[in-house]
């Protein structure tokens, strides 16, 4: 499905509005949190003193396990949470205190929170129902938006009568709509079937790059983190551990907590030292001028055009080589065959020490 | 047999039966007996069949048997009055428990905790603080305060139940749309909980309609319809009573037959809207 995506890209962009900083400023970010940090009645911090700068038009994930914070800093960037310490900046205003609907921020819930008892159209007319846009001009807007996702041909649906995928499509409509210079998701594929996931999250990327404005969107998933990501921030207990391109993160995680959670990757302690080795760039036979390790395969996962075995040293540190299908086939081994694992130091990553 | 059912199931079945016949069993005689015939007195055997004592009750412009007639509106006044408030304090209260405040535990229970005082003492409580006061009881103050005491804490549990179940996100999300708390709760909140405060309305005028313990020392002079009965029964010698009984079930039914249909007709104007395109 294509559509013809000319026809009022230059509507969707946001409006300039008031109390922007001057031309001739230097605005290199659409988002700026300085120092933020959140905590519930005095408890321990759920955000700590986070500091993170998105460039314009950006795909910003934020990535990492439940309770690492991501989703409360999305809801502190949306102003549904109040900031106990630091500041929000939303290209270059301070809106800290700002309200939800005043900081040029829109939200996609998790549940997608469409209003049930309003048709597709009416959902995405809402916001300007509130401001009272007369009902025929409000209605023809709305429309626009619904094409924008493909959901013209639904717009009188209710929700319950939609899919997932395609309330989603009316959720991302709906916040659209609030022309937001940041558009926050908070997991927004996390309720999709895998199919789907992998389509809605190419629509997300070609939507954002379209109206050239910044996404945050919160997932635990790292593929769908590398997927997507302009920029990667990954976090953990309430901390960002790296912020970078997706390539970055991947090759160069700055932490073995990093390495672990983005995937693909052996932190393995090796003669005193700790690296971070690509699961794409270890063998099971012996290298020559290489890392060599005694290891037993545990399983072996075939995952089409790669096969991926686990495998588990003499003491008990598991570890994970990926190979291509042709190079496993050519000698396959067996699950609980004694190997040798092992990779070149070139491919090692100390973590930047 | 697979699909054998267990024991337990005969059992609770019987036990369930046996519960439905002492609940309709007595209230089906009485509607019998309200059309006993004009020799007929007030037990079995039925004496012909007649509509003699649904006569009786309407003779003399309604004013057949004691102070019915009267006793009945200031009823229906009392209940859509009470029925009316409780559904403003009550959907007020639970919305203010969408969000923690201090003390707000305090309140709750405190709300929750009038129901188990028995009302004849809430009802004689406030008698007694009126004298104190100096004050003459009547229907339009410590009538419906009196009734508010029983069937505000009902409201609450009812809102309660209802916005636990509305998910927090539809009011953030209207935030983040640009609603006001005004607009929140006009276009999103009351739409989702209309049904509820339907219910509320009719828990709040069948708990007054019924209610004597609380207002009996409060009414002032007029009796309501619970106190003219009760002063009626004990000194019934004709099945007059039993008519009175039919009447006002039927009342009651058709009350809430009008609320399924005012319920139902919502619900399609729904249906309507979305099969409209």
């Amino acid at each position: 499905m294509k559509i013809d995506t000319e026809f009022n890209a230059k509507n969707l962009v946001p409006d300039t509005e008031a109390g922007e900083p001057a031309e001739g400023t230097v605005n290199r970010f659409d988002v700026e949190m300085v120092a933020v940090s959140k905590s519930y009645d005095g408890g321990a911090r759920a955000v700590d003193e986070i500091s993170l700068r998105i460039p314009k038009a950006s795909y910003c994930c934020l990535l990492g396990p439940s309770g690492c914070g991501k989703t409360t800093t999305l809801r502190m960037l949306a102003g549904h949470e109040d900031v106990t310490d630091g500041d929000v900046l939303i290209h270059d205003r301070n809106v800290t205190d700002a309200l939800p609907a005043g900081r040029g921020t829109s939200m996609m819930f998790q549940s997608y929170a469409l209003f049930p008892h309003l048709s597709a159209l009416d959902n995405v007319a809402f916001s300007l129902k509130l401001k009272k846009v007369p009902k025929a001009e409000r209605q023809a807007r709305a429309m626009e938006f619904l094409k924008l996702v493909q959901m013209e041909e639904l717009a009188h649906r209710m929700p319950a009568q939609l899919s997932g995928g395609q309330q989603q499509r009316v959720a991302l409509a709906r916040s659209l709509i609030t022309r937001p210079k940041v558009l926050l998701l908070d997991e927004p594929l996390s309720a999709l079937d895998p199919f789907l996931r992998v389509l809605m999250r190419s629509e997300l990327k070609r939507i954002q790059t379209e109206l050239g404005i910044t996404f945050v969107h919160v997932t635990h998933s790292q593929e769908e983190a590398l997927a997507l990501s302009d920029m990667v921030v990954v976090m953990n207990n309430g901390k960002i551990m790296q912020a970078g391109t997706a390539r970055e993160v991947f090759e160069k995680p700055s932490n073995t907590f990093v390495a672990r959670f983005i995937g693909g990757h052996n932190v393995i302690e090796f003669e005193g030292r700790t690296v971070s080795v690509r699961a794409d760039k270890c063998r099971i036979v012996e290298a020559v001028g290489g890392r060599n390790l005694p290891a037993t395969i545990t399983s072996i996962e075939y995952q089409g055009p790669l096969v991926r075995i686990n495998l588990v040293t003499d003491d008990r540190k598991d570890l994970c080589a990926v190979i291509s299908d042709t190079r496993f086939f050519a000698d396959p081994p067996e699950v609980g065959e004694a190997v040798t694992f092992s990779w070149m130091p070139d491919d090692e990553w100390a973590f930047g020490a | 047999m697979l699909n054998r059912r267990p024991l337990s199931y005969y059992l609770l079945s019987t036990f369930f039966t046996a519960f439905l016949l002492f609940l309709y069993g007595p209230m089906i005689c009485v509607y019998l007996l309200s059309f006993q015939g004009p020799e007929g007195g007030m037990s079995f055997p039925m004496r012909g069949f007649s509509l003699v004592w649904f006569e009786t009750l309407f003779s003399a412009q309604g004013r057949g048997v004691g102070d019915l007639h009267n006793s009945f509106f200031r009823s229906i006044r009392l209940g859509l009055i009470v029925a009316l408030l409780t559904m403003l304090i009550g959907v007020a209260a639970g919305m203010s428990f969408r969000r923690k405040y201090p003390g707000s535990n305090f309140v709750f229970y405190s709300a929750i905790a009038s129901m188990v005082v028995p009302g004849i003492f809430v009802g004689f409580g406030i008698s007694l603080t009126l004298r104190l006061l100096g004050l003459r009881p009547d229907w339009w103050y410590s009538g419906i305060g009196a009734q508010l005491t029983w069937s505000l804490p009902f409201a609450m549990l009812i809102m309660f139940i209802i916005l636990g179940r509305l998910d927090k996100s539809y009011e953030e999300a209207a935030t983040d749309l640009g609603a006001s708390s005004a607009q929140r709760f006009q276009y999103v909140i009351l739409p989702l909980i209309l049904p509820g405060v339907i219910g509320i309305i009719m828990a709040g005028f069948t708990s007054s309609y019924e209610e004597s313990a609380r207002a009996g020392l409060n009414i002032g002079t007029g009796n309501t319809m619970p106190m003219e009965l009760t002063g009626l029964l004990g000194a019934a010698t004709t099945p007059v009573m039993f008519a009175v009984g039919t009447l006002t079930t039927l009342f009651m039914f058709s009350i809430v037959i009008a609320t399924l249909l005012v319920s139902g007709s919502i619900a399609k104007r729904r249906q309507l809207r979305l099969t409209a395109h």
